[in-house]
């Protein structure tokens, strides 16, 4: 249970990170919180010629308001967005997220960046940032690009990353009172990693009916998935308890075989996935109505 | 063998120099480089919580964070806790008087993820208590006296702040 060998560099610039992440070719991992590397080091199942140190990079840490949308620094801790006003109160689905995520003990290490670049297909994060089309700025050797978060999760623990480039900020939109949001997971125990979950998204236009309906789905998939069918169902609909049960049943049907694993069988996760989608829409229209002015 | 490396790092106060391998774990560096052995390890990849300790005011793995990470931080591991004279910290005497342990085994973790939570939050609720002491693993007691001790180092931590601590039995 000790990690195996390597070189280690702690970088001041981001310049320099993409300069060694390019010199090594590869060979290289980042360090971002390192909850999740740090067990892959002990345990050797990760063995990089070369750790690049994040930690001491200037400027990756921060939380800023632009333009009706939150800049989070990819170093950001996840302890940091739990305690912040701004993220309780403008973007309240991934404050629910974070404080899914493991303990406190583990939050006060593990940053935004880290997880999504992580890309655990049961983890909160990622599938988060696919309900509120995050999108992910990532620096490499010839200048930064944007990416959806859609677009970013490729498959189990790969993004859409190169060798070279760095995840420097991940952009979510600030929600209006009118945003309706929910968030569900099952677990063995709190603070684990979900063996189903649900974050959605929606609002009501004028006649009531739900718009823009979002549903990300976590621990059922390669990558987070997004139940087209199910938000189809569910777009221009009046809110109602038979409404979320019949798009739950659809999100059952329409997922592709999910994992099958010591936790949890796929049939009993595809079915979980359903009642987490239910649950998470009906928390989202109740939120949606209440916003409007209605009775939730 | 990587280059071994010098980290600068104070820990219950007392600067340390020390070269370290990338590689090695805090944890592994308190316990055989400092000789701080009341930082127990056990699962080594952070499920088990047993080796917690605060760094700059922070409870964390130590095992899952390098020791170079640590140069330049403030540390504070149950070596501690207690006073100069031996007197148990409120969070150790809670854990006598409410039976908080039984093997003490996974203790260390628990007296340290508890005094970070009882330092920013000294009034804590049964909810935040309960995610704290979540991410600990303990196999003797079954929580619920450590949940009590808890509660009662917070008194006993608020009395102390308010200046009606009583000397305890």
């Amino acid at each position: 249970m000790k990690p195996a060998p390597f070189e280690y560099l702690a970088p001041t610039t981001i310049g320099e990170a993409i300069t060694a992440l390019q010199e090594f070719d590869g060979e290289a991992k980042l360090l971002a919180g390192g909850q999740s590397l740090m067990p892959m080091l002990n345990m050797r199942l990760a063995r990089p010629g070369l750790v690049v140190d994040l930690g001491r990079v200037q400027d990756l840490d921060y939380i800023r308001e632009s333009d009706g949308h939150l800049a989070i620094g990819a170093m950001t801790t996840k302890r940091t967005l739990e305690r912040s006003p701004l993220v309780q109160n403008r973007q309240p689905l991934l404050h629910a997220a974070t404080v899914s995520i493991g303990h406190p003990q583990i939050r006060n290490r593990g940053t935004i960046g880290g997880s999504m670049a992580q890309a655990d297909p049961a983890a909160e994060y990622p599938a988060t940032a696919v309900a509120l089309e995050a999108t992910l700025r990532v620096i490499g050797p010839t200048g930064d690009r944007i990416v959806p978060a859609e677009d970013f999760f490729v498959t189990y623990l790969t993004t859409a990353l190169e060798p070279g480039e760095v995840l420097t900020e991940v952009t979510v939109p600030m929600f209006e009172a009118k945003t309706g949001w929910g968030f569900s997971e099952i677990s063995r125990r709190h603070g684990d990693f979900a063996m189903a979950g649900a974050a959605v998204t929606l609002s009501l236009d004028a006649a009531g009916c739900c718009a823009e309906p979002r549903i990300a789905l976590f621990g059922v998939g390669p990558t987070p998935v997004r139940p087209r069918g199910a938000e189809d169902a569910v777009r221009g609909e009046q809110p109602s308890d038979l409404l979320c049960q019949n798009a739950g049943r659809q999100v059952s049907e329409e997922i592709d075989e999910p994992l099958s694993d010591v936790h949890a069988s796929a049939d009993y996760r595809r079915n979980l996935a359903g009642v987490m989608a239910r649950q998470a829409l009906s928390d989202a229209m109740a939120r949606a109505t209440a916003g409007r002015g209605g009775r939730a | 063998m990587t280059q071994m490396r010098p980290i600068r790092l104070t820990v219950n106060g007392v600067a340390y120099e020390a070269p370290v391998e990338p590689r090695t774990t805090l944890a592994d560096f308190l316990r055989a480089d400092l000789e701080l052995t009341g930082t127990h390890l056990g699962c080594e990849h952070g499920v088990c919580g047993i080796c917690t300790v605060l760094v700059d005011g922070q409870a964390v793995r130590s095992c899952l964070m390098l020791a170079v990470q640590a140069d330049g931080a403030n540390l504070m591991t149950v070596e501690g806790l207690a006073g100069p004279d031996g007197k148990l910290h409120p969070i150790q005497q809670a854990f006598v008087e409410e039976h908080g342990l039984q093997c003490g085994f996974c203790t260390p973790g628990f007296l340290i993820a508890i005094y970070e939570l009882l330092e920013n939050n000294p009034s804590p609720s049964e909810a935040e208590i309960l995610d704290v002491l979540g991410g600990q693993i303990c196999r003797c007691t079954g929580y619920q006296s450590i949940l009590r001790a808890v509660h009662s180092a917070a008194a006993k931590l608020g009395a102390v702040r308010s200046g009606t601590a009583q000397e305890s039995a």
